[in-house]
């Protein structure tokens, strides 16, 4: 068994959850102090790819990042690249399908601060990147956490949006869920199987450790 | 050292508007919650923006709407205690206290000063533990020192004993009283427990709605409530409206009585009498009255009473040690209300 689709998937949902954990908090952050109208907007705008088939975000990918399109065109004309089709071209598709999730998990978490204690923080001269650092992400820590493991089991079984935009090339682009359609297209149905397995278990392992997270949140929340 | 507040900001159902001046003392915001006393402290510590006003805390201004100056919160060493405490729960005793010294710059100096201020309060044996580990007691102790070490020109107490169970409540007031005693500058205290707030402070206001109903030595304040709000809240239960007879004599249209007061009646629309002060030596205002219930407090009785001859009038309440009532029990009793225990009182405030 060949365990490059396992290595690939891990690098790419470990790199876009590493880029979407920023990203997710800091829109989480900002989005909850803009007036109510706009956020209103962007909120949904931001929450959409978490509704939208996966393969309408492999398409609207496509639609810039392909090589005859604006985005794509500027990279291969400028840097050499080409944005589709490489192994980490699945990474623009993980990030977008699991931005949402952070960024959701990221907004529960901090409407749940006490905002008393930013407010007291700063009455004792704390600066406002102290109080975020600190005091605000430590207080909002176990929802954020279990908000980047999902990010990174929903990212190991993206699909869609990936074939569209990385393909599937043997030890290449092949990620788990692109070598199981494939093995169960070509009647390899044992090793496609074993895949299966695979995934199951990791994303197991994965969930359980959301749960124990959510639990200790809630417990600390409790003890606070 | 002094403090000059005059502030004004609409808020949702009412309109916020606060005068103030306090020196080196207590001042408490006596009031019903959603009177705008919590909100006034936002404001002085910044927290909150006035509409209009001037904020001006021994010398520094803070706020200024006319001549357009807002100093950020943490420019303004105003150290406010929230109901809540608001430690920070991922931090233990001693570093929630270190965070405190965020205004000096030298580490040595930030960890001197937060081993004084914890030894000060008696709260080294407790440097390791976390907020949630604590007693209410220990935590508001590790918040007031928190404070303390950030020394504050100007210290702010939002319901300070609102959190804590009775039975610690008094032992706390004890230990706060000696510890803002040493302060020595300007404190001012919301609640909206009378007891509390005659016990800790030297003047008080009372809020009601937005405005101050009566500002003055808390002596005054509960001798003289000035509005029939204020009256309430420093704890007086017999409260009747009154038609006005002559400069010194009204009828009480509640319990139908005619009163000789002491003070000239004035504008007043309201008397207020204390369950305590219902009954005293005097001559004047004598009553023969039907005891209509009694209630046994832990160490007196609250009798409640009607005119013998007006069975249509609404009852009032008398106050009495339990001996003399054991003693004196009977269905009629006559009772002497003294002239200077009546308090005169208006409807409303005049803005």
């Amino acid at each position: 068994m060949d365990l490059f689709p396992l290595w690939n998937s891990l690098r790419i949902a470990g790199i876009s959850t590493g880029i979407i954990f920023f990203l997710g908090i800091l829109a989480a952050y900002y989005i909850a102090r803009i007036p109510r109208v706009i956020k209103g907007i962007l909120d949904v705008i931001l929450t959409l790819p978490l509704v939208l088939p996966p393969t309408v975000v492999g398409y609207l990918l496509l639609r810039f990042l392909g090589p005859k399109r604006p985005i794509g065109a500027w990279f291969l004309s400028v840097f050499g690249i080409k944005l589709t089709m490489t192994w980490w071209s699945a990474i623009f598709a993980t990030a977008v399908v699991i931005f949402p999730l952070m960024y959701r998990t990221a907004r529960g978490a901090f409407e749940s601060f006490d905002e008393t204690l930013a407010y007291s923080g700063k009455t004792l001269g704390l600066s406002g990147t102290y109080i975020f650092w600190r005091i605000r992400l430590p207080y909002c820590k176990q929802g954020i956490l279990a908000g980047t493991v999902l990010s990174f089991a929903r990212a190991l079984g993206e699909y869609g949006a990936t074939s569209m935009i990385a393909g599937y090339t043997p030890g290449r682009t092949a990620t788990i869920s692109t070598t199981v359609y494939q093995l169960w297209r070509t009647d390899n149905d044992g090793l496609a199987f074993r895949w299966v397995l695979v995934n199951m278990a990791i994303s197991f392992v994965v969930l359980l450790a959301v749960n124990m997270l959510e639990k200790k949140e809630r417990r600390n929340r409790k003890g606070g | 050292m002094s403090v000059s507040i005059q502030i004004e900001k609409q808020l949702g159902t009412f309109h916020l508007r606060v005068s103030l001046e306090a020196g080196n003392e207590i001042l408490s915001l006596l009031g019903a919650s959603g009177c705008g006393k919590s909100m006034t402290l936002k404001c002085i510590a910044g927290i909150e923006k006035p509409d209009r006003g001037r904020i001006v805390v021994d010398d520094v201004v803070f706020f200024d709407s006319e001549k357009h100056i807002n100093l950020p919160v943490q420019k303004r060493r105003a150290g406010l205690m929230f109901q809540n405490y608001a430690l920070f729960p991922n931090m233990n005793v001693r570093q929630n206290i270190y965070a405190g010294t965020a205004r000096y710059r030298e580490k040595e100096v930030r960890a001197q000063k937060t081993r004084q201020i914890m030894e000060q309060l008696g709260l080294d044996s407790l440097k390791d533990q976390l907020p949630s580990q604590l007693s209410g007691g220990q935590q508001q102790r590790c918040a007031l020192a928190r404070i303390l070490v950030s020394d504050p020109q100007i210290l702010m107490l939002d319901e300070p004993f609102s959190a804590l169970d009775s039975h610690l409540r008094f032992r706390m007031e004890q230990e706060v009283r000696e510890i803002l005693k040493d302060f020595g500058k300007t404190v001012i205290m919301v609640s909206h427990d009378r007891d509390e707030v005659f016990r800790l402070s030297d003047q008080i206001a009372v809020m009601d709605r937005g405005g101050i109903d009566v500002f003055g030595t808390k002596k005054q304040v509960f001798a003289d409530p000035k509005t029939r709000n204020a009256c309430i809240l420093t704890g007086c239960k017999n409260i009747s409206p009154i038609r006005r007879l002559a400069d010194y004599r009204v009828y009480a249209v509640s319990w139908g009585m005619e009163l000789e007061t002491e003070k000239s009646v004035g504008d007043a629309s309201y008397i207020g009498i204390r369950h305590h002060d219902t009954n005293g030596e005097g001559p004047e205002n004598q009553f023969l009255c039907r005891v209509i219930s009694e209630t046994e407090n832990p160490f007196s009785y609250t009798v409640m009473l009607r005119l013998a001859d007006r069975p249509d009038a609404q009852p009032f309440g008398w106050e009495l040690d339990k001996q003399t009532w054991e003693k004196t029990r009977s269905e009629l009793v006559t009772i002497r209300i003294p002239g200077r225990s009546i308090m005169l009182l208006e409807e409303e405030r005049k803005d």
